[in-house]
């Protein structure tokens, strides 16, 4: 049924450009995708190892600058700017990450999200290096692989799926390994963490800076396929935007933050017309989804899955996803 | 089986743990004033006392849960105060916890896998790159979690969620999760608390088993008669101070232990 989902859902993200060779579509899809792989990145600090990173935007924002400073000021070409950015991201992560990192729940989403303001407020004002407000334009697009070129719109859109493909292969590896598995234990029950000997620091900094990499790793992508960045993508508001994805999507889930991500940029969409009353209608969207599906829309086909199939796949089949489930 | 080991070579005579003068203050509270004692290999060691006697407190200061505001405590020889809890927990030090404490959202098997992690070595990139390390680690883990599991008698459970299984159960799951790290020292608090009679002597004969296979046990009780029935050595706990230790025989004489408790029992 899992694997019967994602072959699925691959089949419709290879077949929209065939099927729907609308550019604007396109564009929206491909944006999306990129958006999920922030909110995999939060998935991971949140849904995983249960800590709130408010600055997530800014670790975005770090990889997208990274990749359009790198390519525009130094001539670097996009796949080592895209290193250069995501390791950029770690880097602070780690930073930011030892020291927040001491700190317990709300005030660690406090203190991250006082990180992302800072940052923000940098990238606003050191406008001879970002250029401020303006931000930064004609970012050039990752160069041609033989005769495809990323200028155009169905190989950008491919090329974004791929690297959705890769962070979604990264989270569900992570997820399913004794790594992940720490994670969600510290989450669950941090003190009997300690108990079973996990150095509990050291394990949420890793979960953290694995987040990290893949918010910087969006950004950068994101800075790439747009071809222009401004602050306003490192804003809190940014990252409230994923957390609403990862919890309407099923947070600690491995569907949940495209399923999430494309629903929601999908009704943004569709309400362009409203577009500032648009929250009106995700607010009670919401509040229904948090009574009715607490784990999201991941959750809420898991049970419907349940209930079709009761004793549905073979035990030694369920381990393995025994905890996602039990998550989602 | 594989984890049984001789008490004795194990540390050359000297006791497994000794801890030595140790106080803890809170505030103007001394929770443990100045208790010293030690556990012999492959003995079990039983913690009693009052209410409030300090007991709990004890073991969150041996498992380096709280630091200790003075003393030492060696374990196997070596200075184990001020070392954080994992630290101490890596050394071979197991505990339960008073209120049942488990991962309740992971599945029971996970609980177990998590009891073992310390002696897997998988990082990150071990992870992402699928290296052989871990799968051996996986496939490791997940045999010695069965083993625990099996050994508790709940590895029908291994694949319900670890809050969903019944209260006994979940007991037996936190001493699978002590046990699944083959700890040379098992720290359990009041492992029976809210458990029927019938079932006490079931976990009664759990803790001798896990004394057989070489796992040294200190355990916090308050229900007397498992104590006495399964304790080698008691130390009796008062207003955070020891007031005797010594066999069940020696300790249930003892005028002090009578008075203290027949003390808490006209308070209760």
């Amino acid at each position: 049924m899992r694997r019967a989902f994602w072959i699925a859902a691959a089949l419709v993200a290879v077949g929209v450009p065939l099927l729907h060779p609308n550019s604007y579509v396109l564009d929206v899809i491909a944006k999306a995708y990129i958006t999920a792989i922030a909110v995999y990145g939060l998935n991971v600090i949140l849904g995983y190892t249960g800590l709130l990173n408010l600055g997530h935007a800014a670790f975005f924002a770090i990889g997208a600058y990274g990749v359009a400073l790198l390519e525009k000021n130094a001539g670097w070409p996009f796949w080592p700017a895209l290193l250069a950015g995501c390791l950029g991201s770690v880097v602070l992560g780690f930073f930011v990450g030892i020291i927040s990192l001491r700190t317990r729940g709300n005030y660690f989403a406090i203190f991250t999200a006082a990180i992302g303001v800072m940052i923000s407020i940098v990238l606003t004002n050191a406008d001879k290096i970002t250029g401020g407000n303006v931000g930064i334009v004609a970012i050039p697009p990752p160069p041609n692989i033989g005769p495809v070129s990323f200028a155009d719109d169905i190989p950008k859109y491919y090329l974004v799926l791929a690297i959705l493909v890769f962070a979604v292969a990264v989270c569900a590896l992570v997820r399913n390994s004794l790594v992940g598995r720490t994670f969600v234990a510290i989450a669950d029950n941090e003190d009997l963490a300690r108990a079973t000997g996990v150095d509990v620091p050291r394990t949420k900094l890793v979960a953290f800076m694995l987040s990290t990499f893949l918010a910087g790793l969006a950004g950068g992508v994101y800075a790439a396929y747009v071809g222009f960045l401004g602050p306003d993508q490192s804003g809190l508001d940014v990252t409230f935007q994923q957390l609403l994805f990862l919890v309407v999507g099923g947070i600690g889930t491995i569907s949940g933050p495209l399923l999430g991500t494309l629903l929601l940029e999908g009704v943004s969409q569709w309400l362009q017309g409203v577009q500032q009353y648009r929250f009106i209608i995700f607010g009670p969207l919401l509040v229904v989804l948090v009574i009715f599906f607490p784990h999201g829309i991941a959750g809420g086909l898991a049970r419907l899955q349940r209930r079709i199939a009761p004793r549905g796949p073979t035990p030694s089949a369920r381990t393995a996803n025994a905890p996602e489930a039990a998550a989602s | 089986m594989s984890t049984t080991r001789s008490a004795a070579e194990a540390t050359n005579g000297a006791p497994l743990l000794d801890v030595r003068d140790v106080t803890k203050r809170f505030g103007g509270l001394v929770a443990v004033d100045s208790v010293s004692f030690s556990v012999d290999a492959g003995h079990i060691k039983a913690i009693i006392g009052p209410n409030g006697a300090g007991k709990s407190t004890l073991f969150n200061l041996i498992s380096g849960f709280y630091p200790l505001t003075s003393g030492s405590m060696s374990f196997d020889g070596e200075e184990i105060a001020g070392l954080p809890m994992h630290a101490i927990a890596r050394r071979g030090v197991a505990r339960t916890f008073q209120t049942t404490s488990l991962f309740s959202h992971l599945t029971v098997l996970d609980n177990a896998m998590m009891g073992y992690r310390m002696h897997t070595k998988s990082a990150l990139f071990d992870v992402l790159l699928r290296t052989p390390r871990t799968r051996r680690e996986e496939r490791e883990s997940r045999e010695r979690a069965f083993e625990a599991l099996r050994f508790a008698g709940i590895e029908p459970f291994a694949d319900r969620v670890a809050g969903s299984i019944p209260q006994e159960a979940q007991k037996r799951l936190a001493i699978a999760v002590a046990v699944a790290s083959d700890p040379r020292l098992v720290l359990l608090d009041e492992p029976v608390a809210g458990v029927t009679s019938e079932e006490t002597d079931a976990h009664a004969e759990l803790i001798r088993t896990m004394a057989r296979r070489g796992h040294t046990i200190c355990l916090v009780e308050h229900k007397m008669n498992l104590v006495m029935g399964l304790a080698d050595s008691i130390v009796v706990l008062h207003h955070g101070r020891k007031i005797a230790e010594g066999t069940p025989a020696q300790v249930s004489a003892d005028p002090a232990v009578i008075e203290a408790y027949l003390g808490a029992a006209s308070h209760a």
